[in-house]
């Protein structure tokens, strides 16, 4: 890769900085990808080799038996698990999603009684613990018979109010007042002009808001641990969490570590492609919460 | 005075355009409550709800006499003398002390050297010190977890070629550096990025500036860039705040691997848990929730109050 010349670069930025910070950067980079690179390692080994041989280097490669292992083991279950995170993750990023583009632009768009207090509450609730919620949450939906169901994990998750926000924020920027007059100069209703007009220049910020929600889901553990009893509708971070305890439990007797390991590897690869690929959605919804303020 | 009834629907003669107006801004009175309508119905189910229920089943309790019976505020009483709860408490603000300066330090310094360009491989530095966000914190634990530990973890085995003695990365003295560890890891890359974006809004007029004054790029990152870029540091540490007190996967992942430093009060999300699922004390446990909620909103206020009154002196 040829080194820019000082494109934006301070003064004295010269030869010797320039190899001192590329340095130090890379001793973090290091740190940030040894983990991942331990977790590649390990994946293509048998429950022995990952005792008995160096932990950050390649021994033998059983990586295609691992996969086969991962996949069948409990019938399958581990196949169930990665449906079910995907089920969850899509169907409540683009709820989520949708649920806070229409709200978000309601409130930049409109004027109506009630409109700043009702956005100061919902402004305050992003201060909320959401994990404070998880176990009132249970008891609520035990007495409404939703728990151990899909449902108990979806709905929650629909509910975020700092895509709210985010999304008030990107239509006060992005939607003219002059669009929106001209849609219903020509006669066009409220909802259709949200669905047809604003929609469309909404877009990356739903895009964003998706992500975060997307993200926010396939990550999650402590909600589906305690609204789920039922191995078949685990999300993955639960599944892998119980294999790691029983394998845990029975000090390495039990080869499951290969399984738990390789099931992390597999588990992460949809999001890191994601993130590769959709690197300027997250770039831009992130920007938007640090500077309007 | 005109009494109107039942809105006929598309009236066939031509309204006045008085009427057709008044219409229109009946319609949109409604439209945004519509709009919004979704998004209360599931706010006021999923975080009002709980929060009130939570609120309401926290001043009983189960007797063996008499079974539930209301104690009204006894469950606070007790949460706030309680050595477990307060003890978790005290312990992540301890931990919190130490791990969010550190990580915030880190992405800052990382944030300001991408931006300031005096550096090879930008985008191989910002996408590689992102990917940790992407790894599900249940991930990263076990992951670290595995890297701490004496049976197979790499560090043990190179003390072992070495001849030292293994370091116990998840004995009690260690724990909290080791969990500081795991969250440091998963979310530097995610405030850097933050805190990069709001130093690429800095206007270029401010550096260039400051480098015809003869500034050095430290000064310019410490005198001009900082300074503008505040808010987003602001909002950063608010977030790991929050984060921090919520502490919950990683001890309860490690606890397996860790019986002996991490205890069923190790932090206050984790007491609840043990309390409604090990001891089903569902009352008690709910009043935690209740009060941890209280103490992460008194800390973040206590936060923006000093660092509000900081701005306005300063």
């Amino acid at each position: 890769m040829a080194p820019t010349t000082n494109k934006g670069g301070g003064p004295g930025a010269g030869l010797s900085t320039r190899v001192i910070t590329t340095a130090l950067l890379g001793v973090f980079l290091v740190y940030s990808l040894l983990p991942l690179f331990y977790l590649v390692v390990s994946a293509t080994k048998d429950n022995d080799e990952l005792f008995t041989s160096f932990g950050l280097w390649f021994s033998s490669f059983d990586l295609p038996a691992n996969l086969r292992e991962t996949f069948t083991r409990d019938d399958g279950v581990y196949l169930n698990w990665l449906w079910n995170t995907a089920y969850y993750s899509v169907t409540s990023a683009v709820g989520a999603a949708f649920i806070s583009t229409i709200a978000g632009y309601a409130f930049a768009k409109y004027r109506f009684p009630g409109r700043i207090p009702l956005f100061a509450v919902i402004l305050g609730s992003i201060m909320i613990p959401q994990t404070a919620l998880v176990i009132p949450t249970y008891l609520l939906l035990s007495k409404i018979g939703l728990i151990d169901t899909p449902l108990a994990v979806i709905l929650p998750s629909l509910v975020s109010p700092f895509g709210v926000y985010l999304m008030r924020v990107y239509a006060e920027q992005s939607v003219p007042d002059d669009l929106l007059n001209a849609a219903r100069v020509d006669g066009a209703g409220e909802l259709r002009i949200f669905w047809s007009v604003a929609l469309r220049v909404l877009m990356p910020g739903f895009v964003t808001v998706l992500l975060l929600s997307f993200v926010a889901t396939w990550n999650n553990y402590f909600l589906p641990l305690v609204v789920l009893s039922t191995p078949e509708l685990y999300p993955l971070t639960v599944g892998l969490a119980s294999w790691n305890s029983i394998a845990s439990a029975g000090g390495g007797a039990q080869p499951l570590f290969p399984l738990v390991i390789t099931g992390a590897l597999v588990s992460i690869l949809p999001i890191v492609v994601s993130f590769l690929f959709l690197q300027r959605f997250w770039q831009g919804g992130l920007t938007f919460g640090a500077l309007k303020d | 005075m005109t009494v109107q009834t039942g809105e006929g629907r598309p009236s066939p003669e031509p309204k006045r355009p008085g009427v057709a107006a008044r219409e229109r801004r009946r319609r949109q009175l409604i439209i945004p409550y519509l709009f919004l309508l979704p998004f209360l119905v599931l706010f006021l189910l999923f975080l009002v709800l709980p929060l009130g229920y939570a609120l309401g089943i926290s001043v009983f309790a189960d007797r063996l006499v008499g079974g539930t019976v209301f104690v009204g505020a006894e469950n606070y009483v007790r949460a706030f003398t309680d050595p477990a709860f307060l003890g978790g408490v005290r312990r992540l603000l301890v931990y919190g002390v130490f791990q969010v300066p550190i990580m915030l330090g880190f992405a800052l310094v990382l944030a300001l050297v991408l931006d300031s360009g005096v550096t090879w491989f930008r985008t191989l530095f910002r996408l590689g010190f992102f990917l940790p966000y992407a790894v599900p914190s249940v991930v990263a634990a076990l992951i670290w977890g595995y890297l701490y530990g004496q049976d197979f973890g790499p560090f043990a085995q190179l003390a072992g070629y070495l001849g030292l003695p293994a370091p116990d990365f998840l004995s009690e003295n260690w724990i909290l550096p080791s969990i500081a560890n795991i969250v440091t890891w998963e979310f530097t890359g995610y405030n850097m990025i933050i805190l990069y974006a709001a130093l690429q809004a800095v206007p270029g007029e401010l550096r260039d500036a400051g480098a015809v004054d003869g500034a050095k790029g430290w000064q310019i990152a410490l005198y001009i860039k900082i300074p503008l870029i505040l808010p987003a540091l602001f909002l950063t540490v608010v977030f790991s705040i929050i984060g921090t007190l919520q502490l919950f996967n990683e001890p309860q992942l490690l606890q397996p691997l860790a019986p002996g430093a991490i205890g069923q009060a190790f932090s206050p999300n984790l007491y609840a848990y043990s309390l409604a699922f090990t001891n089903q004390q569902y009352e008690y446990s709910a009043a935690i929730s209740f009060a941890l909620g209280a103490v992460v909103v008194v800390c973040s206020y206590v936060f923006m109050l000093v660092t509000n009154r900081g701005e306005a002196r300063g």
